[in-house]
Parts: C-alpha cells; sequence; structure tokens
C-alpha cells in the first residue's frame, strides 16, 4: 500500500509541473500586470521599463521556470492591490477553506451514502420516491439562492419570531469576533455555509451511490451471500456496500474539482476570507500573482484528493492493488 | 408410515411477468430426493434449471410468480419468510452457482467468505474457524490451503474458484447440495477434478445432491437418477440405467445422440444435435412443447393435450412423450 501512494506521489509531479505551466502561460496571455500604466503619461516607456524590470520580455518558459523556482520555495511574489506577501495571504485564505472543505466533503459523503442505500434497499417505497424528488430539488436549486433561502428561514426567522438575543445559525465567518477552537460557537456559523455547500453534492452523489447499490445487489455475489444464509444486515452491509462504494469514490474524485470552484459562491455569501474570496477579489484587480497562486494551489488539490480517493479505492478493491 | 423424502418438490412453477408477457420458466416440476441420492437435472441452457433450484431456496427477485409446494423434512418452503429460510440455506440446503467468478465477492478473501458460511449458523472460536476453512479448503483440492485462504478471487484460477464456492456451501454438511453446473465453465480435466470433488463429499458427508447439467455426459456415473428438462416442463424421470439405456422420449434421445461415446465407429455417424431452436417460453406450442422438433412428432396426438410424466410398465420411469407408447412400442416388448 505505501509503494502504491509512493508510485502515485511520484508520477503526480510531471502532472503538477505541466499544469503549473499551461496556467502560468494562460494567465500571462489574459493578465497585464501593466495594463494600469497604459493611461499614464508616457505611457509607451513607462511599460516598457516595467515590462524589463518584471521580466515580461523573456520568453515565457524562462518567465514561468523562474516564477516556478521561486514558488517552490515559498516566494509567490507580493500582491498588485496590498502589496501583502501572496504565501502568507493564501495560507491564511487556504486555513478557512480547508475547514469547508473538509466538513463539506464528509457530510456530503455520509448523508449521500447512507441515503443512496437506504433509497436502494427501499426501492420504489415511498421513502425512495420522496428522497429522489427531493434530490431533483437539489440538483436543480442553485446554491446561491439556497443559501439566501437558507439565511432566511434558519436564523433570521427564527431570531425574530422567538425574540433571540443572537441567531441559532450565523451567517458571517466562521466565528464570532474573540472567539476560536472548535465550540458551539464555530458549529452554529458552521451549519449554514456547509449545508449550502452540501446541497448539490448529497443530492447527486446519492443518487449515484443508490444507483450503485442497485446494480451491486443484483450481482451473483450477493446472492452467493443468502445462499450463504447470511442475515440481511450482512449482506447490505457488508457484501453489497463494500463493492458499491467503489463508483462513488471515483465520483468523489471527478468532482474535487467543482467542489474547490464551488467554495467562490459560499465564501461570498457566508464572508468567510477563504480562497474562494480571495480569488474573487484578486480577478476583479487582476493581481497576477494571487490568481497564479490561487490557480496552482487549486491544481494541488485536486491532484491529492485524486490521490486520497485512489488510496480509498485501492484500500477496498484489493483487485488495484496488485498493478 | 414410510420414511419421507428429505425434498419432496410438487408442481413447482415459476413464472416472470416481462415487458412482451408472462414468461413460464417453469411448468409444474415435480420430483423428490431421498437422503445420500444423486438426482441428475439435465436440460439445453433456457429449460429452467437454475430456476427451479433458485425457487427451491427462496432466492429469485421478487417479482418472480413462484406456486406449488416444496418441502424439506416436511416443512413447506415457499411462502417461508425470508428469515427463516436463512436458516436452512447454506445449512441445510446449499446451492453452488453456475458462474464461479461472479459468484464470489471480489472484495472479500476467500478464506473469510468460506468462514461466513460457518459462523451464519453456529458460535466457533476463532482458532477453530480458521483450522475449519483451512480444512475445508484441502477437502476441495486446493494446494497450500493456508496461504490460499487469506488471497482474493482474483488470485484464483477458474477452477479453483469453482472449488472454493463448493467448499463454502459444503461448510456445514448440508443435507442437500445444489449444484448448478458446476463444471461448465471449466476445461474437460478440471471438470473430471471437480466432478471428483463432489463425489469425494458425497463420501464423507450424507448430502444428498442435485446435480444441474445441460451435458448428459457430465452426469453419467454420478447420479443415481435423471431428470430430464425441457422448456421448463419436465419430460422424463428414471434411473440413470433408464435415461442411459432405455430412453423413453425423443428429447432424451436426442440428447443422448449428441454425445461423443467410444462404442461408435467413428466417422460412421457424425454426432447428432437436436434440430431447431427451444421454444419461446413467452409462447409455447399447445400439446408437447418439443413438437416443432420431434422427429416423430407428424401426429395429431402431438398437439394436446399438454403431456404429463406418465410412469411406463411397473418401474419408477417416468415420460412425458404423448406417443410413447407408439414409438416405443418394440423396444417395450424387449424390456
Ligand atoms: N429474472 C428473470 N426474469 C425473466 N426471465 C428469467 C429470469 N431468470 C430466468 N428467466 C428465464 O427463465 C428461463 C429459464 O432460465 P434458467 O433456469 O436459468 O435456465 P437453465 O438454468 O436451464 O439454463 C430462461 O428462459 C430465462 O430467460
Ligand atoms: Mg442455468
Amino acid at each position: 500500500m505505501i509503494k502504491f501512494i509512493a508510485r502515485r506521489v511520484f508520477f503526480s509531479i510531471p502532472v503538477l509541473v505541466i499544469s503549473s505551466f499551461i496556467v502560468f502561460w494562460g494567465i500571462r496571455e489574459t493578465f497585464d500586470p501593466t495594463a494600469k500604466y497604459r493611461t499614464s503619461k508616457d505611457a509607451t516607456r513607462l511599460i516598457a521599463e516595467k515590462r524589463k524590470e518584471l521580466g515580461l520580455d523573456r520568453p515565457i518558459v524562462v518567465q514561468w521556470w523562474t516564477w516556478a523556482t521561486r514558488f517552490v520555495r515559498g516566494d509567490w511574489g507580493v500582491s498588485a492591490s496590498t502589496n501583502g506577501k501572496v504565501t502568507a495571504m493564501t495560507s491564511r485564505a487556504l486555513g478557512f477553506t480547508v475547514q469547508l472543505i473538509f466538513w463539506g466533503v464528509l457530510i456530503s459523503l455520509v448523508v449521500a451514502i447512507a441515503v443512496g442505500v437506504y433509497s436502494a434497499v427501499r426501492q420504489y417505497s415511498v421513502a425512495d420516491v420522496a428522497l429522489t424528488g427531493l434530490s431533483y430539488l437539489g440538483v436543480a436549486m442553485p446554491p446561491f439562492w439556497f443559501a439566501l433561502l437558507a439565511i432566511q428561514f434558519l436564523s433570521v426567522e427564527p431570531k425574530l419570531r422567538w425574540h433571540l438575543d443572537r441567531p441559532i445559525f450565523y451567517f458571517v465567518g466562521l466565528h464570532s469576533t474573540g472567539q476560536s477552537g472548535f465550540n458551539m460557537d464555530y458549529v452554529r456559523h458552521l451549519v449554514l455555509p456547509v449545508l449550502t455547500l452540501t446541497v448539490q453534492t448529497v443530492a447527486v452523489w446519492s443518487r449515484f451511490q443508490r444507483a450503485a447499490m442497485l446494480d451491486v445487489l443484483s450481482a451473483d455475489y450477493i446472492r452467493t451471500a443468502r445462499a450463504k444464509g447470511l442475515r440481511r444486515r450482512q449482506v447490505i452491509f457488508k457484501h453489497a456496500l463494500r463493492n458499491a462504494l467503489l463508483p462513488l469514490v471515483s465520483q468523489t474524485a471527478v468532482d474535487a474539482g467543482a467542489l474547490f470552484g464551488g467554495l467562490i459562491i459560499t465564501e461570498s455569501i457566508f464572508s468567510i476570507p477563504g480562497m474562494g474570496r480571495l480569488f474573487i477579489a484578486a480577478l476583479l484587480v487582476g493581481d497576477v500573482n494571487v490568481i497564479l497562486a490561487w490557480m496552482l494551489v487549486g491544481a494541488v488539490f485536486v491532484i491529492l484528493f485524486n490521490l486520497l480517493a485512489d488510496v480509498v479505492y485501492g484500500i477496498l478493491d484489493p483487485r488495484i492493488r496488485v498493478q | 408410515m414410510a420414511d419421507e423424502p428429505l425434498l419432496e418438490v410438487t408442481d413447482l412453477s415459476v413464472e416472470f411477468p416481462t415487458d412482451d408477457g408472462v414468461v413460464h420458466a417453469v411448468d409444474r416440476v415435480s420430483y423428490s430426493l431421498a437422503e445420500g441420492e444423486t438426482l441428475g437435472i439435465v436440460g439445453e441452457s433456457g429449460s429452467g434449471k437454475s430456476v427451479t433450484s433458485l425457487a427451491i431456496l427462496g432466492l429469485l427477485p421478487k417479482r418472480a410468480k413462484v406456486t406449488g409446494s416444496v418441502r424439506f423434512l416436511g416443512r413447506e418452503l415457499i411462502g417461508m419468510k425470508d428469515n427463516e429460510m436463512r436458516l436452512l440455506r447454506g445449512r441445510n440446503i446449499a446451492m453452488v452457482f453456475q458462474d464461479a467468478l461472479t459468484s464470489l465477492n471480489p472484495v472479500i478473501r476467500v478464506g473469510d467468505q468460506i468462514a461466513e458460511a460457518i459462523t451464519a449458523h453456529r458460535v466457533i472460536s476463532k482458532h477453530d474457524l480458521s483450522a475449519r476453512v483451512i480444512k475445508l479448503l484441502e477437502l476441495v483440492g486446493i494446494p497450500n490451503p493456508a496461504e490460499r485462504a487469506n488471497q482474493y478471487p482474483h488470485e484464483y484460477s477458474g477452477g479453483m474458484r469453482q472449488r472454493a464456492l463448493i467448499a463454502m456451501m459444503i461448510a456445514n454438511e448440508p443435507d442437500v447440495l445444489i449444484a448448478d453446473e458446476p463444471t461448465t465453465a471449466l476445461d474437460v480435466t478440471i471438470q473430471a477434478q471437480v466432478l471428483e470433488v463432489l463425489e469425494r463429499i458425497k463420501q464423507r458427508t450424507s448430502s444428498a445432491i442435485v446435480l444441474i447439467t445441460h451435458d448428459l455426459g457430465v452426469i453419467a456415473g454420478v447420479a443415481d437418477r435423471v431428470l430430464v428438462m425441457y422448456a421448463g416442463r419436465q419430460v422424463e424421470l428414471g434411473t440413470a440405467d433408464d435415461i442411459f439405456y432405455r430412453p423413453r422420449h425423443p428429447y432424451t434421445e436426442g440428447l443422448l445422440a449428441s454425445l461423443p461415446r467410444l462404442d461408435r465407429r467413428s466417422g460412421s455417424e457424425r454426432l447428432h444435435r437436436i434440430k431447431g431452436q427451444p421454444p419461446s417460453l413467452l409462447a409455447l406450442p399447445p400439446g408437447c412443447a418439443f413438437n416443432p422438433r420431434c422427429p416423430h412428432a407428424k401426429h395429431k396426438s402431438c398437439d394436446g393435450p399438454r403431456p404429463e410424466l406418465v410412469a411406463i410398465g411397473r418401474r419408477a420411469h417416468l415420460s412425458a412423450c404423448l406417443r410413447v407408447d407408439e414409438i416405443y412400442a418394440e423396444a417395450q416388448e424387449s424390456s
């Protein structure tokens, strides 16, 4: 297993190198750091000077190499808008984002698996039909609208109706001022953003899990398990579920990128200073170094997430390990 | 009271509602099985052999409509609650499935899959359990059983998988072991080995065995009695000698003629295949279902009524041929 992981990590290095080049090139093509000088007097000279200073006149590969070697050493440059160190800005934002993703993915998986298995085992029951309807609703509902509804009905309305001092669930940040760590205050801040983040994933993943489970339940080895005289519970959870988790594990990896991108909406609505908000702010002012950092962190996140999915897959399915 | 049969199947029928109509997969099958007996069930693929056995164990999908009666030691199994039926499965009646590759769980070690069959029915110490698993693997002829128990199905060869499946199903020394085409997917030498394993099990335990196959050759020398099925119906039932040497149904004759035989001069007589295709179970011909393919059927009487198994002479040899008396008149006299 360790060999398997080591190999996967090793193979992800060229992927990162290549994707970092593509990102770098793409951003150099679309964002011009000297754009802000265009309106100044003597623009032509000033821009030429700045281009030389920033190294923009050199070949793209050389520029990329310079940037990449610095990046690896942890020097991600300074922000064009705040002059702050991008490394520090990004790691601070990443802290918030990791929390959201961790809880979002964990809760999505648990709920989606539970719903999927239940619906499959009780196929066409009232509960199954109801859950199917709900999941269509979940898929169709835009997350920002869901977030606004959730704020209204889970936070604002109850506070007004019961004349509470503070809302049950907060919708600004991850902690009240002066608070930190894992406590009730944290949970009350986390509920709404995580709910927003999970609605669509739960809807999609639970459908996925249901289909996989139905597929597995009709497999020959399930019949064998029953023929041995195993209890229904054992047949479902030991024999069926383990096999039925495999497609979801792959799907989760595929959705990693979308999850990372989905943070932009959630973080903006709930004023959480994470990667999503960092990206939006940088995008609006063309803050190249921050955008580059965001892209690279996103790529690393997707790769790590896929690696994790592969490892879980390998643990669940012995056939993968031997290759 | 005469000694009760171990397993008594009476008028067992299975229907599947489908979009195209009702599939009569099994139509009034009856047989009984005595302790220690080996019954062979033969018929072309699609004749309802597997469905009959799955119906006995209550393992058919819910939409299947099962009627008739199956009595195990006097207890009715049809309509029994699943949690009650569970206690009989694997312990009293076990079934080895046709396709060993897909019938083993790919993500669970073979040893654990066998162990589970034991712990489903009794409490046993961990130490005894693993010793028992290794013993079972040894019994079915798997080399290095201790090592093999820790492997996964994909690390086994086809023949070994089939044997592992057998080990799983004999773990509790069942009273009835149903083996559904246990050798079909295997090549000839492995086939012989698997049959040998079944023979050994029969000697070691007192299990009665139902050996299902589409190849009469497989059950020659193994079965005590043989049931021949065609299109979900039974067409002939008799001792192995009756079926092999005194067949009384044109379909059985057809199956026999398609066997390669040593006593047949090569070249002079080619292997016969029964002409035509088995009929659709959605629309069986009236009367005898074998009628369209039967070399003797040029007679009005073959068109109906639906033939039933009828005893031939005094022996327990039954045929469902409507013209059995005419077709086999000479043979009858000489036998
Ligand atoms: N789940 C099912 N739904 C509909 N038809 C089925 C189902 N299972 C089996 N059948 C039909 O029942 C018939 C008998 O099948 P089977 O018992 O598997 O044949 P055999 O084992 O003799 O080859 C076949 O025509 C098959 O198509
Ligand atoms: Mg079959």
